[in-house]
């Protein structure tokens, strides 16, 4: 089951650029949470606070406070142990080209030194399946690369991915922004699907999208989190002059 | 009758006229002044195909000049001339086997020295250190193909050699003595001397070569790896070695293809002695040392053949080994294709 975020002063740097500018807000369990914004609003960059994944950039900074469920992220644990914890999916499908399709969803077991045979064929199974996968990839499961699938296939594999690893928070930046609609469709799905499992956080440029997964939405704007309220007050009669701005099309 | 979207004849279709008065604009009538360029495009193309076929008809000459001109030894010999271990130049009677043996040992010496060191090198320069330190590291690397073979020969004569006579093969010969690879006489000179200044010569090779692969493997495969809670050591060996496998695998074949083939500090420090031992520290001899060392001398037509059927050995063990590495890399990742996102 998932965990709720509780984020707190969170201010973010990369080199001299402030990306992100005193965030406060809470992302309740088992929902989906829709961030959106226009390009360079920080968003994406706010998703890479909450699994530690920005400080990888040699010159990212952060302060501030972050608790997943119990744990402050930045204070009680390595970024290795947090990200155990926290699955994530990227804006262009990334699965391992090297590695078979089996071999791509349990690489998060492998990795942390699972061994158990028959466990980790009943996760393949789960996870390919809740990623809505399976029954296209069963046949091949040990003879095809991950990168021989289609890019929906493929970021339906990452997905099933992070989730072998039973995350408590999935985290998604712009996951079907490289896909064609009919994939698109897929993982909305598969997020709606998903949700009442796990906390998913959706970065998304397509606004319909967040209208149509998430039940809270946040909109950012130059590093800033200008309204953070259920999707449907967002979308209908937002607190802020620039949210309506942008989710009526006038600028972004 | 024509549908809505069936394009109209062509022949009907006149080109847009300009209004009267207006000239074309000096791009459009630049480019309506060049022709189809099919004469130059069919030109290039030739050029291409015959630099390719080059290469062919180099290989195809260099085969047929080393098969002529050893007819004397092949008539004599046969194929045991690749077996023989005798090397008599006196009594006319020549074998290859200890040439080729000594240049596959020392070779393969030569690679289980560089090829941890290259990827590590390769590893710490990609992967781990500061950026500033980056350029110079690989700079001094690439710094060691530039220097002279015979340069590292008179370093290995008068460096090496003594270290590993003082210092190496004693600890060699009291821990791994029971093996028989290193046991007395301990001259110093020799298989694993030879292997050893083989091994720095092709560490830059094999090192350049694989930092360049493994910068390319795309950031989102590290991205990946580390979403899924990995910490630096299985990043690097899931999202980058894997990734870099065959192009390391590659380069070890670039590196091994100039061990083979190295002659001029091999022949200063192996020992030149064609003999067939197991022991590493021992004299050996290899076919591009022997080749070195001996042709001036060569007084007759016999001799001359024999040396010269040794350099078709050479060339035929660099063709082995090669397609076997080949053999290697598509048996490893048949399954799986190369290609990366």
């Amino acid at each position: 089951m998932g965990v709720g975020i509780q984020v707190d002063n969170l201010n973010a740097w990369y080199g001299s650029n402030h990306t992100l500018l005193d965030i406060n807000l809470h992302i309740p369990a088992n929902q989906a949470t829709a961030l959106i914004g226009p390009s360079g609003c920080g968003k994406s960059t706010f998703v890479r606070c909450l699994n530690r994944m920005h400080e990888t950039n040699p010159v990212a900074k952060v302060t501030g406070s972050v608790r997943i469920g119990e744990i402050d992220i930045y204070a009680d644990a390595s970024p290795v142990e947090i990200r155990r914890r926290i699955g994530m999916v990227f804006q262009r499908p990334n699965p391992f080209p090297t590695m078979s399709i089996y071999d791509n969803v349990a690489s998060g077991l492998k990795l942390n030194g699972f061994r158990n045979r028959r466990v980790t064929d009943e996760v393949v199974e789960r996870s390919l399946q809740q990623a809505a996968l399976w029954d296209e990839v069963k046949n091949d499961l040990k003879k095809k690369s991950g990168a021989s699938l289609s890019g929906g296939q493929q970021q339906r594999l990452c997905i099933a991915r992070a989730l072998a690893v039973d995350p408590e928070v999935l985290l998604m930046d712009e996951p079907a922004s490289a896909l064609d609609p009919v994939s698109t469709a897929k993982i909305e799905d598969l997020i709606f699907q998903l949700k009442s499992q796990y906390t998913i956080v959706i970065v998304t440029h397509n606004m319909q999208q967040a209208a149509r997964v998430a039940e809270r939405t946040g909109f950012f704007l130059s590093g800033k989190l200008v309204e953070f309220d259920s999707t449907h007050k967002i979308f209908t009669n937002p607190g802020d002059k620039r949210t309506e701005d942008y989710i009526t099309g006038r600028f972004g | 009758m024509p549908g809505p979207f069936d394009t109209p004849d062509p022949v009907k279709q006149t080109p847009p006229a300009l209004p009267p008065g207006q000239e074309p604009s000096a791009i459009r009538k630049f480019l309506l002044s060049r022709g189809s360029s099919a004469l130059a495009d069919r030109g290039f193309r030739w050029l291409m195909i015959g630099c390719a076929l080059s290469i062919f008809a180099i290989v195809a000459l260099i085969a047929t000049e080393l098969v002529m001109r050893s007819q004397l030894t092949i008539a004599k010999f046969g194929l045991k001339f690749f077996f023989g271990t005798a090397w008599d130049p006196v009594n006319g009677d020549f074998g290859a086997l200890p040439f080729i043996y000594g240049t596959l040992v020392s070779s393969a010496v030569a690679l289980v020295i560089a090829v941890p060191l290259a990827v590590g090198v390769s590893i710490f320069i990609t992967e781990m250190c500061p950026k500033f330190l980056r350029g110079p590291l690989s700079f001094l690397t690439e710094l060691l193909a530039a220097i002279p073979s015979v340069v590292y020969g008179l370093w290995a004569i008068f460096v090496l050699v003594p270290l590993l006579r003082e210092h190496v093969n004693p600890v060699l010969m009291k821990l791994f003595g029971w093996s028989g690879l290193f046991v007395e006489p301990n001259f110093g000179i020799g298989m694993l001397a030879a292997g050893v200044i083989l091994s720095i010569m092709i560490l830059p090779v094999i090192s350049s070569l694989t930092r360049e692969v493994m910068t390319s493997v795309p950031h989102s495969q590290r991205e990946a790896v580390l979403a899924l809670g990995a910490t630096r050591w299985e990043m690097i060996r899931m999202g980058v070695l894997r990734n870099a496998r065959i192009g390391i695998v590659g380069s070890i074949i670039l590196g091994l293809g100039r061990a083979l083939g190295e002659t001029m500090a091999v022949t200063m420090v192996i020992g030149n002695r064609p003999d067939i031992v197991k022991n590493l520290l021992a004299p050996g001899y290899s076919m591009a040392s022997v080749i070195a060392n001996e042709f001036s001398e060569a007084s007759d037509d016999m001799y001359l053949s024999a040396l010269i059927e040794i350099g078709l050995a050479l060339f035929i063990v660099t063709i082995i080994v090669n397609a076997l590495a080949r053999l290697l890399v598509w048996a490893v990742t048949r399954g799986a294709p190369a290609r990366v996102n």
